[in-house]
């Protein structure tokens, strides 16, 4: 519904009534800054943005949106990677980058009271004078809030072992689409009623605005060692990986690099990688040092077992710090390869790696652009980076058919289209493939319990039946999609 | 009759119950029928003919079960592969199925450790208020397509639909368990608790009953063995029986007096609350108290919300009073407005977890 200009200049003047002009943006140039999340292929300005201060400002603002029908759309640091954060252009952002405080640290209970905006690393930091952490680690921490982290249940490269944002939240407060406040959870292990906290977890701000989160943490562990194998077939270091977990370990994180993002990794952060290998896998094992030294020997017995050409061990900080370089700066390395490129998100069951792998690399062939592949190989999660040249015409179409493609072969295999990123803007049509209509209007009824009105970050992660329709009519009638010559099976 | 045809049958008791706007009492094998308001209306509708294992991989760290598999066979299962529940649920009877497991969302001595129910649940099917099948998750613990219907329906007592089939996160079974034991009254139990939480034991079950601290280690001979010479602790004989005692509740402490049984789920450090009945059991390193008592619900409901948490009967009758505390208005409107979306005809287990739902 676009706003007629009288609306606009109405909800800007009654949310200038309690928002200072530092706190509510309008102008052209205040606003482009919050045209895109990490996705900065889809952009878009909204009609405003609110920075509130506080939970009563946030209420207001809730208020008044839901009164005239304004669409909200929740936004951390804007790290997202699936276009969660993109604004709506009838809508305002709701910043919660003014919510930064770290409020308590309850060491006994092992618990953390903060405010959405706070940055991930900023809690672990906040923690480490009492020997603790916050464990889910995305790549972006640095940067990342943890409102956002809850928003999409983040995952990162130590969810194999201490699991994804789902499992290390205690409570969260939140304001609900009719701008009451209320509390999910709490310090104790559960509760009875529905898991709400679950459900609003990963909801990408389609059900309430999260204001305060208690998060778990954990004792560091004791000892750490990281292993570097290399080997001459990704399906070698796939099947490593199946074999480790079969043998009852369970590594903090478990990453495989294949040659494309080894080399462009090893130019990039001189980590040490051996070049000349097909694919690698990075082991870290925790905990405490005799278990760490008897894993330690298991796993690099096991490498061996499956041909590994070589393996080292880091058993210093710093040694793990060059090994782990190399992972860490994958993205913008590969971003020194290739003018764009597109990352993707999918997970599969870990014995399908092997044969999903092929079939992208086919795909690679057939769409005739390059792909780099980083990833979570102990839980199966993917992430292809399609590399792209924006400039050149009709080839970001292509990429991201190509990279639909692939998220489906992630879903025949048995998996999902998105395993940590979120749905956003980015997946919308790909929910049709792995959804059924009536799996689409369960979502839909749930959507509804919680925003009646359809205002918080509408379009978003759940498609209309009426657009798979569409999108199911475009793919019978293969000749009007945009790339004809190129075949689709 | 064959898979195909039990789920047929069954969704077709539940287009039944739509069409005659008929209640649905729905049941496993019954071994948790005490659990939540139990004096509620409808036709039973029995999931234990939907029995069986779909797929199971070790190396995937998933199975996926019909909701009427016996939990004992799940189990065998998943011991031959050197596997376990994370969750370590109770049985409560000879008979008990996994459905049941993920509609009460029971969690067992080892959740504190490493994890409950709804941390291992990674899909469902489920037969919905509108007589469709439909499925949610999947057998991969990364997954962030649609909202997480998986982790809403553990614990929502059969309220929001039938379910079906599951996907459960399995783990390793730990190499070696062995039980150490120290006399201990509860206050320094909960302090003891706190220290050995901080310094990252690894602990796969606490309980403190009859003033003693019970520690169950897990891991490696070798490391278990050296954890126990080093800090001169005494192990424990028939440590499985105890611990079995403890998961479903066959312990003394549980059978010895005709009091109602409260459970109390608390910040795990919080004061001990001696003052309701000093004859309690704690686990999960100080998260679960159970007591028994007499004392009125209100008094109940106070000490556990001072200590950031709330109590449910969990088991005995009191007149007039429901399993478990009314959530404040919002909470409950959010949960009405759920399930009147989600089962507009309310035929699902009516009144099972809140009057009135």
């Amino acid at each position: 519904m676009p706003s007629s200009d009288q609306t606009i200049t109405t909800i800007i003047a009654t949310l200038g009534e309690f928002l200072s002009s530092d706190q509510l943006l309008t102008s052209e140039e205040e606003l482009r800054p919050y045209e895109c999340d990490g996705l900065s292929a889809y952009k878009r300005v909204p009609l405003a943005v609110t920075l509130p201060n506080t939970i009563e400002e946030v209420q207001k603002i809730m208020r008044i949106c839901s009164a005239r029908n304004i669409p909200v759309v929740a936004r951390g640091a804007g790290t997202g990677l699936s276009g969660g954060a993109l604004p709506d252009e009838n809508g305002i952002i709701l910043g919660l980058s003014r919510f930064n405080q770290i409020l308590e640290i309850d060491e006994e209970n092992q618990l953390a009271r903060v405010q959405p905006g706070v940055r991930n690393l900023a809690i672990s930091q906040a923690a480490a004078p009492y020997e603790l952490f916050y464990a889910p680690d995305p790549s972006s921490q640095i940067a990342c809030s943890i409102g956002g982290n809850v928003a999409e249940n983040s995952g990162g490269v130590h969810s194999l072992k201490y699991g994804l944002t789902v499992h290390n939240v205690h409570a969260i407060t939140i304001i609900t689409s009719d701008g009451d406040l209320v509390t999910m959870g709490s310090a104790a292990l559960d509760r009875a009623g529905y898991d709400l906290l679950g459900l609003m977890t990963g909801s990408e701000g389609m059900l309430g605005i999260i204001v305060e989160i208690v998060v778990r943490l954990l004792p560091k562990p004791k000892e750490t060692v990281v292993l570097l194998a290399a080997f001459n077939s990704n399906s070698e270091a796939a099947s490593a990986v199946a074999a480790i977990i079969g043998a009852g370990i369970i590594p903090a994180g478990l990453e495989m690099m294949d040659k494309l993002s080894i080399q462009a990794a090893e130019d990039f952060a001189h980590a040490g990688y051996p070049t000349d290998a097909e694919a690698i896998l990075l082991c870290e094992l925790d905990g405490s040092s005799i278990q760490v030294v008897e894993e330690k020997d298991r796993v690099t017995e096991l490498f061996k077992s499956h041909n590994a050409t070589s393996v080292q061990t880091a058993t210093t900080a710093e040694e793990q710090a060059r090994l782990w370089a190399g992972r860490k700066s994958a993205f913008p390395a590969v971003g020194r390869i290739s003018p764009d490129y597109y990352c993707m998100d999918g997970t599969i069951p870990r014995m399908e790696l092997p044969a999903v792998l092929d079939k992208i690399s086919d795909l690679s062939t057939i769409y005739d652009l390059r792909v780099a592949n980083v990833f979570h190989a102990g839980d199966g999660n993917l992430h292809p980076l399609i590399l792209y040249d924006a400039n050149n015409p009709g080839e970001f179409d292509r990429a991201e058919e190509f990279g639909s493609e692939i998220l489906k072969t992630c879903v025949d295999a048995g998996g999902t289209i998105t395993g940590e990123h979120g749905v956003g803007s980015e997946k919308i049509d790909q929910m049709c493939y792995q959804f059924s209509d009536d799996e689409l209007e369960f979502f839909h009824a749930i959507k509804d319990a919680f925003d009646p009105k359809g205002y918080l970050n509408p379009g978003k992660a759940v498609p209309t039946l009426h657009r798979c329709a569409e999108l199911g009519q475009m793919h019978v009638h293969n000749g009007e999609l945009p790339h004809p010559d190129i075949p689709r099976f | 009759m064959s898979n195909n045809t039990t789920q047929q049958f069954l969704e077709e008791q539940v287009q039944d119950a739509l069409e005659n706007e008929q209640a649905l009492n729905i049941q496993g094998f019954g071994s948790k029928r005490f659990y939540g308001n139990t004096s509620i209306d409808g036709k039973t509708l029995d999931t234990s003919i939907h029995s069986g294992i779909v797929t199971y991989v070790p190396s995937e760290l998933c199975i996926t079960v019909k909701a009427g598999t016996p939990l004992k066979e799940l189990e065998a299962a998943l011991e031959k592969n050197n596997q376990i529940l994370p969750f370590e649920p109770p049985h409560f009877g000879e008979n008990s199925s996994i459905g049941g497991i993920i509609a009460t969302g029971m969690s067992g001595p080892r959740r504190a450790y490493s994890g409950s129910v709804r941390d291992a649940i990674l899909g469902v099917k489920i037969i919905n208020g509108f007589g469709k099948t439909v499925s949610f998750g999947g057998q991969v613990m990364k997954n962030v397509a649609g909202y997480d219907v998986s982790r809403l329906l553990v614990g929502s007592l059969g309220t929001l639909g039938v379910i079906l089939e599951l996907s459960i996160r399995v783990i390793p079974k730990p190499e070696v368990e062995k039980t150490v034991i120290l006399p201990s009254n509860q206050s320094d139990a909960i302090k003891y608790f706190n220290s050995i939480r901080k310094a990252g034991l690894p602990i796969s079950a606490t309980c403190h009953v009859d003033e003693e601290v019970h520690i169950r280690l897990a891991g490696s001979n070798t490391h278990i063995n050296h954890l126990i010479e080093k800090k001169h602790w005494h192990c424990m004989d028939g440590a499985d029986a105890f611990w079995e005692s403890i998961r479903n509740q066959t312990h003394t402490f549980f059978s010895d007096s005709d009091k109602p049984l409260w459970r109390m789920s608390v910040a795990a450090a919080s004061s001990p609350s001696v003052q309701l009945d000093n004859h309690q059991l704690v686990e999960w390193g100080g998260a679960l108290r159970w007591i028994k008592s007499k004392s009125p619900p209100n008094v109940i409901q106070g000490v556990a919300k001072k200590r950031d948490g709330e109590a449910i009967l969990f088991n005995g009758e009191m007149a007039g009073v429901d399993a478990f505390p009314s959530p404040e208005k919002i909470m409950f409107e959010l949960h009405e407005r759920l399930k009147r979306k989600l089962d507009p005809k309310g035929i699902f287990n009516p009144d099972r977890m809140y009057k009135g739902l």
